[in-house]
């Protein structure tokens, strides 16, 4: 690698031995990144394997994983909340995605008019923060405020009203429906993008073949498209299993009612920082950190390997 | 002819849909502005009615200038955001330009070692980030979420700038040299204002993930004079969560620059996602 010379250094008369100023181009950012983000998420996966026992830090191995999975203090809260993060997870990928990626082919129709006034209105959602997100939300579900019966009574849906918030059967799915009407911008942005990049001549070809309108969309722009809706299904699985926010500011930290809302993010910060009468644990919380890491990079790891790899094939 | 009826009403059908899906995005956050300015009566026997001259009331407003101590939690966040832009650009380009311009031994690993925090989330490190912040004593000071922000936004600077920046042209750069400009120089002085389009673009990426964040704040920085707006907002409506009028004027108070912002920068924004971020 090193003996390859480089564009400049063949310009340049004298072969400098040191070139200081990478180096000094490097260091501040490797520098910051590397003791706030790198040490710290190692140092965080180092005491998931340590533990306070007899008031000293000892090494457990994998003792508060086996604790996490199966004590009966630990595990009921763990696999609950585990599986609202796959379910939350879920609806997202079944409801934000397909709408992202139908707003986005509707708004890549050709000299469609007032394109820019839908795309910064779809938008505007995305860039408000959870707590304004979630607190709108909260009173317009709210039944003190008769805003939403008012509204489905315009459809004739009135019957079917009723505080979806305050019920652990519907709270996870009306709280990730909130999510989703925040966050559908951004699917619909990066699929928007792609399908500006589909080459003129392909969408040409596949006209003068006669595949038009709806057939076109699935046979030819759909494929075409397939590693934007890779990107965005990495980023919504990543998003969903690093959540809090939102569940935070609407369901409060217990995320309830009855824990019916809760997930990795919220279970992370009860067990560290404690909540009301339950005390703040360090070592459980590196432990539920780390295994929300584990899921992460099994997740991206999955889409690097398998899922871009294959459609880079399918592309060529 | 009967061609050209199909594709209008599969025009209109589109433009319903989208109007439909438009009104469902920009609709709460309307009503959330309507009713802050209306009196409490109002509030809740007309929430649809747009403030008239009988029902316009600022009371919600008075409460909320009154008691919170917004002015404040704006200038932390303003603080903080800009700081944290700030670093994250000239730390991030500085990164990009070695990374993009120079081949040396570790550019790959580097490059590599960078993007990990791309896709894994800084918030999982927060428990030896709490642990390291209270040992240098920076817990609940600005800086604290400075550096944390500016380390959660420096590998997608690096990973977009450094996209750009391969994209300078080499006969500038070496035009420079013989010139006798100090590799700082080039940096600074040629390649800096030739991506400015793209700093802009990762300026916007980084700044709405800053100002909206409520979890390192809650934990790093939940003192009374380090609140950012939205853990001030957070906490404030949670206290009045009776008085709708207090907590429909802290919403649109914090809805309103970010409203502002947006219809500054939309423009930039959507490019920057549509051109630049994905490849």
């Amino acid at each position: 690698m090193s003996d390859i010379p480089s564009s400049h250094e063949a310009t340049g008369p004298i072969r400098r031995p040191r070139r200081w100023h990478i180096g000094v181009f490097l260091l501040p950012a490797f520098i910051v990144y590397s003791a706030v983000m790198i040490l710290p998420l190692i140092e965080t996966l180092r005491l998931s394997l340590f533990n306070t026992v007899d008031g000293q830090p000892a090494f457990v191995g994998l003792g508060n994983f086996m604790v996490l999975f199966g004590d009966e203090r630990w595990a009921a809260d763990f696999w609950n909340a585990l599986k609202n993060n796959v379910i939350f997870f879920i609806i997202h990928m079944l409801v934000q995605n397909p709408i992202g990626v139908a707003l986005a082919a509707m708004l890549s129709i050709p000299k469609l008019r007032f394109a820019a006034f839908y795309r910064t209105a779809i938008f505007l959602p995305t860039l408000l923060s959870f707590v304004i997100v979630g607190f709108i939300w909260k009173l317009i579900l709210s039944p003190i405020w008769g805003v939403s019966p008012y509204l489905m009574d315009l459809v004739g849906l009135k019957s079917f009203f009723s505080p979806w918030l305050g019920k652990p059967g519907s709270a996870l799915i009306a709280v990730s429906l909130i999510s989703v009407w925040q966050y559908v911008g951004i699917p619909m942005m990066l699929i928007y993008a792609a399908l500006l990049n589909i080459p003129e001549e392909v969408i040409e070809a596949a006209e003068c073949d006669g595949v038009t309108g709806w057939s076109q969309f699935w046979k030819i722009k759909l494929p075409l498209i397939l590693p934007a809706i890779g990107i965005i299904s990495i980023l919504t699985f990543v998003g969903n299993f690093n959540a809090f926010d939102l569940i935070y500011t609407v369901q409060g930290a217990l995320a309830g009612p009855d824990k019916s809302t809760d997930i990795l993010g919220t279970l992370l910060y009860r067990t560290f920082f404690g909540f009301q009468l339950q005390l703040g644990d360090r070592s459980m919380g590196a432990t539920i950190a780390t295994v929300m890491f584990l899921i992460i990079l099994a997740g991206v790891s999955l889409y690097l390997f398998a899922i871009q790899r294959r459609m880079r094939r399918y592309q060529f | 002819m009967s061609k050209a009826r199909t594709s209008l009403t599969r025009t209109s059908l589109v433009h319903l849909a989208l109007i439909g899906y438009a009104i469902i995005s920009v609709f709460p956050v309307f009503l959330t502005l309507i009713n802050s300015m209306k009196d409490r009566n109002a509030i809740f026997r007309n929430p649809m009615q747009l403030p008239t001259p009988e029902t316009f009331d600022l009371v919600g407003y008075t409460t909320v200038l009154g008691q919170g101590d917004f002015a404040t939690y704006f200038q932390n966040s303003f603080i903080v955001t800009v700081a944290s832009i700030a670093l994250v650009l000239l730390f991030g380009a500085m990164a990009a330009f070695a990374l993009s311009e120079y081949r040396f031994r570790g550019n790959t690993l580097m490059g590599l070692y960078l993007a990990i925090g791309i896709m894994i989330p800084i918030r999982l490190g927060t428990v030896a980030i709490l642990q390291g912040m209270v040992a240098t004593g920076l817990v609940n000071t600005l800086t604290a979420l400075v550096l944390v922000y500016t380390a959660q936004g420096i590998p997608l600077a690096v990973f977009i700038l450094s996209e750009f920046m391969r994209t300078v042209s080499d006969d500038l750069k070496n035009a420079g040299r013989i010139d006798g400009l100090s590799e700082y120089a080039i940096f600074f002085r040629l390649v800096l204002p030739l991506v400015r389009p793209a700093m802009a673009t990762v300026a916007v990426f980084t700044m709405i993930p800053i100002w909206n964040d409520l979890w390192f704040p809650l934990i790093l920085a939940p003192s009374e004079a380090t609140k950012t707006v939205t853990l001030g907002s957070q906490i404030f409506i949670g206290q009045f969560v009776t008085n709708w009028n207090a907590v429909l004027a802290a919403l649109s108070l914090a809805i309103l620059p970010v409203l502002i912002l947006y219809f500054i920068f939309s423009r930039q924004l959507i490019r920057g996602i549509t051109s630049g971020a994905v490849k």
